[in-house]
């Protein structure tokens, strides 16, 4: 009987769907592979224009006889454990206290504006609330600190890069808490934590021992989405990250751009070595996890039912907000940058205000941002077409994608862009492909793709079947099931997933520079270019509509809904 | 003998340089111009400069028909990395750039690698009236040009320094460390391998030499410690009571302005001398600061646009060149103001139209005269660059 049935689904399931999954498959993993290969050739000493032949190892001697190496690997490895780590605690911490509360609904609403703060933007942002010539410095000075001069102080910059795991945290809280509220969806926490607290557990406690299991085991790919991006970014380490030595990362981009261009091989042999840190740390972590686990079921045993429990709540709210506050006023400076006339310390606000940034830059920007949106609505118009028909396939086949199949959809975020956009690159040329604006779409639909799949796939899944079963019953197709039933009843996780694609598109630097061979700017690569000059005023406007960018399609996500099925309450909550 | 001359020319086919479309023919360059669309890869971190490249692109549209676009670089080195990837991968024809603002190690890696198209700068119709005696404009750090880049602005050395703190100028390299050990963390430079960066540390070493002229030939392994070691002890004297002890530095030039700005530091270097006053007058520098020039003068150069070799628009680009050549576009660029870049004509070619327009310009309160800027030295071989650059890299960079 069950047998007929699979059939009978698989049957069901029309040609162009079957094809679907292969073909979502292709356009993610095909791009990285061939670059990986085009990294692993001159890795190897094998760039023939600059009369290089291989095989030879030469260039990875010349890697590890660069002194700053060791520094190097460990800024790596250290910012981006201890930012993800760090990230992880904040964001169980605020759900097991708050979760269901007021001001948890309230962090929920203020998402959206913090995840879409593009990562350069908070650096800068940060950077300049933070510095010793920065907002709170000047707030205190000259009445409390004494300092009519900024203090010869390193705090941007410094060797253990604790301000850019600061920066890299105030990105990633957002971006997990994000997932953990779409995870929770499926995990019932409010149950677990009625029986917990009826158990006298207390609120963090019950929910650490009852949920965070559950929840863990959902955001875990997530997770290491955000160990290997805080291991290999770029933008975010050149701002807040030292630079004698800068991270890996940072190093593989210079030598990737050296004049000498037989320095690219060097930069090749270490995009390999910065793949292979990533693996390894991921293995690390994944053996954390399973101690942390083992140490979690003898704490869950003990039987303890947490004390503290208010102090907890009161720290997890403070961390949350130290989260937060500082990507808002990162935002409030870029917005007194854009209209500030001369500002010098130890000044709060600027000696005069004009317009005059706006009117230099603004027509451009605004240009900027219609090419932006171009790119970003493509791509995720194609993203969003290939992850619906993989969802509606794997569900009208009955085969849920396997483990196996979840990780190379993860592959292309665990692989660290410097490892293998270089060698894309040289592959398009290859196939005659013209540079502009087609080949930079289909390098952001590499990272759109996963994204979109990452934020729509669970909801989609975890949507109730017997809705189907029922429509299905009084005979509708599996067409219309699709059209009329599922579609709109997931469109706020639809137009989400959407929203995290435009966000990720805006947020692309080196696939939209690479790639797209300096022909198509962005708001993002316009900003990066400007951000090598530190016009503060120029990057105040080019941040804010970056911003505004990753903003507004969220806010779509939010209002669209509501507005649209304002009779239908229970669609929309 | 008519076989001879054949034979003779095709011997020599492989090794004349042809630039198609040829210069000569201008009429024929400027009619296949229009309707082009020329991608200028320059560096986009500097507002002021952007600005003039849209100026330049307006003009050659409305003069031309030329579309210019400008991609905006955070390092030169990208579009020469582009274009080796190009030729990589087989597109000769029509790459995705077009021209190219160059000078120095990017042009010599470029013109020994066979990546630029050319001779073309000295058949330009407005070499007339460039400078080409009195202007480093036929050599780039000592490589012969050889009409494979078109020069467009002047540059030298200057200092900027807030007269709030520092009450004269500072004549020496010496001066600068006895001032900056006086006055601890308010002096920095930006990191090298950044162009200026390396700059100062060619300006130190030009400055500390007795005799510089050993700087012209490239670096011999034999006398390169002799050489060099006085820049070295120089340095370990002068990191300590750098800004932020050495330990970070700004990452270009302009994000010094920003820390001048901030009061963070007090003296900075600058490759435009124009830079301060234009700095000035967009509220990124206190009206306080000025500038100087070191007692023995300080480094030169001028700066180039180049085509590569598979431009798919190198008429258009040419035109483009041969515009910004114009006493128009000249005096535009001269305007500190506008960008403050020293010019690269010869006055006395000009018209006394063109003439009186040079003549007209306000230079700044922070602007020193030409006469002021004093003697220009001359730009140590690349290879001087490249090994001080590399060596520093490791000592107080991110080699250490």
């Amino acid at each position: 009987m069950i047998g007929l049935c699979v059939t009978a689904l698989v049957n069901n399931v029309p040609t162009v769907l079957r094809f679907l999954p292969a073909l979502t498959l292709f356009a993610m993993l095909g791009p990285v592979l061939a670059g990986l290969w085009g990294t692993v050739l001159p890795a190897f000493g094998h760039i023939p224009a600059a009369g290089l032949t291989g095989p030879s190892f030469d260039p990875f001697h010349a890697l590890f006889s660069w002194g700053g190496l060791g520094k190097a690997v460990r800024l790596s490895i250290t910012t981006g454990v201890v930012a993800t780590a760090l990230s992880l605690m904040i964001v169980a911490l605020i759900t097991a206290g708050w979760s269901g509360t007021r001001p948890f609904r309230f962090m929920e609403r203020a998402l959206s504006p913090l995840l879409s703060v593009p990562h350069a933007a908070a650096a800068f942002g940060l950077a300049f609330l933070i510095a010793p010539s920065g907002w709170i410095a000047r707030a205190l000075s000259p009445a409390i600190t004494g300092w009519d001069r900024p203090p010869d102080l390193l705090i941007v910059q410094d060797p253990l890069g604790l301000a850019m795991i600061a920066g890299l945290v105030l990105k990633e809280v957002p971006f997990l808490l994000l997932m953990t509220i779409a995870a929770m969806g499926q995990a019932q926490p409010r149950r677990s934590l009625l029986v917990a607290q009826a158990l006298g557990y207390g609120r963090i406690t019950g929910w650490l021992k009852t949920v965070f299991p559950r929840v863990y085991r959902q955001i875990r790919l997530p997770v290491y989405v955000v160990i290997a991006y805080s291991m290999s970014v770029v933008d975010v380490a050149v701002i807040l990250g030292p630079s004698t030595p800068p991270t890996l990362s940072v190093q593989i981009v210079k030598w990737m751009g050296d004049p000498d261009l037989s320095m690219r091989s060097t930069g090749a042999a270490a995009a390999l070595l910065q793949l292979g840190l990533v693996v390894l740390v991921l293995v690390f972590w994944w053996f954390g996890e399973r101690l942390v686990a083992a140490l979690g079921n003898r704490w869950i045993q003990s039987g303890h039912r947490g004390s503290h429990d208010r102090i907890s709540r009161g720290i997890a709210l403070g961390l949350g907000a130290l989260a937060a506050v500082p990507v808002l006023f990162g935002l409030a400076s870029l917005a007194v940058w854009s209209v500030a006339g001369f500002w010098s310390f130890p000044d709060v606000l600027p000696d005069s205000f004009s317009m005059r940034t706006w009117t230099r830059h603004g027509p451009d920007a605004f240009a900027t941002m219609g090419e932006t949106f171009l790119v970003a609505g493509i791509a995720v118009v194609f993203a969003l077409g290939l992850v619906l028909g993989c969802l509606e396939a794997e569900y009208r086949s009955g085969r849920q994608m396997g483990r196996f199949g979840v990780w190379l959809l993860y592959l292309p975020l665990l692989v660290p862009q410097t490892a293998f956009l270089p060698g894309l690159q040289s592959l398009l040329l290859n196939v005659g492909a013209d540079v502009g604006l087609v080949p930079v779409v289909f390098a952001h639909l590499v990272f759109v793709l996963p994204y979109v799949f990452l934020s729509l796939g669970d909801p989609w899944r975890s949507w109730d079947v017997r809705n189907a079963t029922v429509a299905q019953a009084l005979g509708a197709s599996p067409v219309r099931v699709f059209w009329t039933i599922r579609l709109p009843m997931l469109l706020r996780p639809v137009l989400t997933a959407m929203a995290v694609g435009v966000a990720v598109s805006v947020g692309q630097y080196l696939a939209t520079l690479l790639i797209g061979g300096g022909r198509v700017s962005t708001l993002t690569t316009e900003a990066v270019a400007l951000a090598s000059g530190g016009d503060r005023r120029a990057i105040g406007v080019y941040g804010l509509l970056q911003t505004l960018a990753a903003l507004l399609p969220f806010t779509f996500a939010l209002v669209l809904p509501t507005i649209i099925w304002r009779n239908r309450r229970g669609l929309h909550e | 003998m008519k076989n001879f001359a054949m034979i003779a020319a095709l011997a020599a086919a492989p090794f004349a340089a042809f630039a198609t479309p040829d210069p000569a023919d201008w009429d024929a360059v400027v009619a296949e111009a229009e309707g082009q669309t020329v991608y200028w890869n320059a560096w986009g971190g500097s507002t002021t400069t952007n600005d003039f490249i849209a100026w330049v692109g307006d003009r050659v549209f409305e003069e031309y028909g030329v579309t210019l676009e400008h991609v905006k670089l955070t390092d030169t080195a990208d579009a020469v990395t582009r274009v080796l990837a190009e030729k990589e991968a087989g597109e000769n024809d029509d790459g995705a750039i077009d021209m190219i603002w160059i000078n120095g190690a990017n042009f010599a890696a470029m013109k020994e690698a066979d990546l630029l198209f050319g001779p073309f700068a000295e058949q330009l119709p407005n070499w007339a009236i460039v400078d080409s005696e009195g202007k480093t404009v036929q050599t780039d750090f000592t490589v012969p040009v050889e009409g494979y880049e078109s020069p467009w602005a002047m540059a030298q050395v200057v200092f900027m320094y807030d007269t709030a703190d520092i009450a004269a100028p500072l004549g020496s390299m010496s001066a600068i460390l006895e001032w900056a050990q006086a006055h601890p963390g308010r002096f920095t430079y930006p990191q090298p391998p950044d162009f200026l960066g390396s700059t100062f540390l060619k300006q130190a070493l030009v400055d500390l030499l007795e005799d510089p002229s050993v700087l012209q030939a490239p670096v011999s392994d034999e006398t390169y410690d002799e050489v060099t070691a006085p820049l070295w002890a120089y340095l370990d004297e002068l990191t300590p009571v750098l800004w932020r002890e050495g330990r970070a530095y700004p990452a270009t030039g302009p994000a010094q302005l920003q820390l001048i700005a901030d009061g963070e530091v007090d003296l900075a270097i600058s490759f435009s001398p124009g830079e301060a006053t234009a700095a000035i007058a967009n509220d990124q520098l206190p009206d306080t600061v000025r500038t100087f020039v070191l007692d023995k003068g300080t480094i030169g150069n001028a700066s180039f646009v180049a085509v590569p070799y598979n431009s798919g628009s190198a008429a258009g680009a040419m035109v483009v060149a041969n515009f910004m050549l114009s006493a128009e576009s000249q005096v535009r660029q001269h305007d500190p103001e506008i960008l403050g870049y020293g010019t690269v004509l010869n006055m006395d070619a000009l018209g006394a139209e063109d003439r009186a327009a040079f003549d007209a310009l306000d230079l700044g309160v922070a602007t020193l005269s030409p006469a002021d800027l004093g003697a220009v030295q001359d730009e140590p071989h690349p290879s001087w660059m490249t090994r001080v650059t590399d060596d520093w890299v490791m000592r107080y960079g991110s080699g250490q």
